[in-house]
């Protein structure tokens, strides 16, 4: 089999995250590891609506909140083994998802971006507010991922399982965007009219794409709970929301690997910079800022064209 | 038989009457061309046809169905497709990959099989892009195989939105001007891939201002003017016209 682009940076990502934990002293950079793994799945997913499919969501972050309150309230309190929670969290989220996208998704640019806005705010604030249901703003204490009588216990071990699941999910991104149906989302990005009228039905594909990037965010919101062990309604906040979108820009939108980059260094970076003390959220700005001025096209984009180009030249 | 049977079409926006009380026929395998002075409703009609636009009123056949007010997608299911004067190219597409698209309805892509990358998703796709390739061959843009759209000179970028729309196997095509904006040279290479494509039996119909290329190819031309028309008849019938030449050289040239 010819090896491709897609098919070398699948292996190279196995490979870094076989061997990264060599590198890591103590259990803290699993911890920090593991988060940056979880959100780069989600960012895959995100990506897969904003970068391919060219729609904007600013209420992801509602998606990851309800597929971890319904993991977290189905185990707690009603004793469902947690694959199963897992399941129904991503079932619901998907049809949530499925019933508002028809409606909103005809909205374009800002005007869905108000849309999206607002259903993450919604979904904030039913999570603060129905305290009986959802534990309200002191949070809801989530029991251990347990299958079949096995724990899954310490942090080397959510690392294992959060980078297969990134493996899988960028494998599974990569054969999407190269058939048919990613390129009919990419289409649907291109010129809606174009595609429309070589019969891709532009509206079921746009419901489609929103559906899948929500379903992500949902199985990924149900590990964290699981993995968290405590989770607060702040997990499906605006702010949470917008990190998402700002990690797939960073990265740079309609490259998968863009997604996994821009989720990694915003996840690890606030760690590396604690020691700026009170500085660390400007020198965080600073360094967003300027990524988006000189590589707008975010990084990996921008990265794999200066190789290419020198490539060419020599 | 006709392939497509328009019946008092209208379109108002506003207070202005885009397409007025419109009724003619299209019959299966010739070149029809409508022209105008600008502003005369061509774009318009194009578009109450393929669905871009809702009529206000009037009835649109296309073969034996009712299709007025269908969406673009279901009239490209029933055998109608287009291209566009202002480009609608999917820049963020390779050139192959934007006449790929063109073959979606007859890939019948299913979510789960692309996911998993099913051998015979990857077999579909094989053939589809040999098919693409063929197509951009035929309408000559076989040198853009590998391009990146968005590099791509405009006179390839027309051609490629026609193997886009071949692509999807029409039995009736709508072209919005494809000769604008392009030399002598090229009008002359694009009228002769529109015969090329007529050969076929795909039944072409054309919104063109290049008199000499609609003149020449031409078995059925229809003139419009302020929505409503003007003249119909074969190249000569209409050329001959005293309305024709009057709306196109001013009252009383004639």
């Amino acid at each position: 089999m010819r090896l491709t682009g897609p098919h070398i940076g699948l292996l190279a990502t196995a490979a870094i995250i076989a061997l990264l934990p060599l590198t890591f002293p103590n259990s803290y950079y699993y911890d920090v590891a593991v988060s940056a793994l979880f959100n780069a799945v989600l960012c895959v997913g995100l990506n897969l609506l904003i970068g391919y499919a060219g729609q904007i969501s600013l209420g992801h972050a509602g998606f990851f909140a309800l597929g971890a309150y319904v993991s977290g309230i189905l185990t707690t309190r009603w004793n469902l083994p947690p694959l199963l929670a897992l399941v129904v969290g991503a079932v619901l989220v998907g049809t949530l998802a499925f019933v508002l996208a028809r409606p909103i998704l005809r909205l374009k640019g800002h005007y869905l971006a108000m849309a999206t806005l607002g259903i993450g705010i919604i979904i904030f604030i039913v999570l603060n507010t129905e305290a009986w249901l959802t534990g309200g703003p002191d949070g809801l204490t989530v029991n251990y991922l347990s299958v079949a009588g096995w724990t899954l216990k310490g942090d080397r071990n959510w690392y294992w399982l959060a980078g297969i699941l990134l493996l899988t999910t960028v494998w599974l991104s990569l054969n999407l965007i190269d058939s048919a149906v990613g390129r009919a989302l990419r289409a649907v990005h291109g010129s809606e009219v174009g595609a429309a009228v070589v019969g891709v039905d532009t509206g079921r594909y746009k419901v489609l794409v929103f559906v899948i990037s929500a379903v992500f965010a949902s199985v990924v919101g149900s590990l964290f709970a699981h993995r968290n062990g405590l989770i607060t309604p702040g997990i499906g906040s605006f702010f949470h929301s917008v990190e998402l979108v700002a990690m797939v820009v960073l990265g740079g939108m309609a490259s998968t690997f863009g997604a996994v980059v821009g989720a990694v260094i915003l996840s690890v970076l606030p760690h590396l910079l604690t020691s700026f003390e009170d500085y660390e959220a400007i020198i965080l700005g600073m360094i967003m800022m300027s990524t988006m001025i000189f590589m707008p096209k975010g990084i990996v984009p921008t990265v794999l064209r200066l190789l290419r180009q020198r490539g060419g030249a020599s | 038989m006709s392939l497509l049977r328009v019946d008092g079409l209208s379109k108002a926006f506003g207070g202005i009457n885009a397409v007025a009380d419109l009724s003619f026929t299209i019959n299966p395998g010739t070149i029809h061309s409508i022209i105008g002075p600008n502003g005369a409703g061509k774009t318009t009609l194009f578009n109450l046809i393929t669905g871009v636009y809702h009529p206000s009123g009037g009835r649109i056949r296309f073969q034996d169905a009712d299709v007025a007010g269908l969406p673009p997608y279901e009239l490209a299911r029933l055998g109608m497709s287009r291209t566009f004067q202002n480009l609608q190219i999917f820049f963020n597409m390779t050139a192959v990959e934007n006449v790929m698209v063109g073959a979606h309805l007859h890939l019948n892509p299913r979510v789960l099989p692309s996911l998993l990358h099913l051998p015979v998703v990857k077999r579909r796709d094989r053939e589809c892009r040999a098919k693409a390739r063929e197509l951009m061959e035929f309408v000559g843009c076989g040198a853009y195989l590998e391009a990146d759209s968005a590099s791509m000179p405009y006179g390839a970028l027309k051609r490629l939105e026609i193997a886009r729309a071949l692509a999807s196997r029409p039995k009736l095509l709508l072209l919005d001007e494809p000769a604008a904006g392009l030399n002598a040279t090229e009008s002359r290479e694009i009228d002769e891939v529109i015969k090329r494509i007529a050969g076929q039996g795909v039944t072409v119909v054309l919104v063109e201002h290049d008199m000499k290329m609609v003149m020449g190819i031409s078995d059925h031309i229809l003139a419009l003017d302020y929505g409503r028309k003007l003249a119909e008849g074969t190249p000569a019938e209409v050329r001959q016209n005293p309305d024709v030449i009057s709306a196109y050289l001013g009252a009383g040239s004639a």
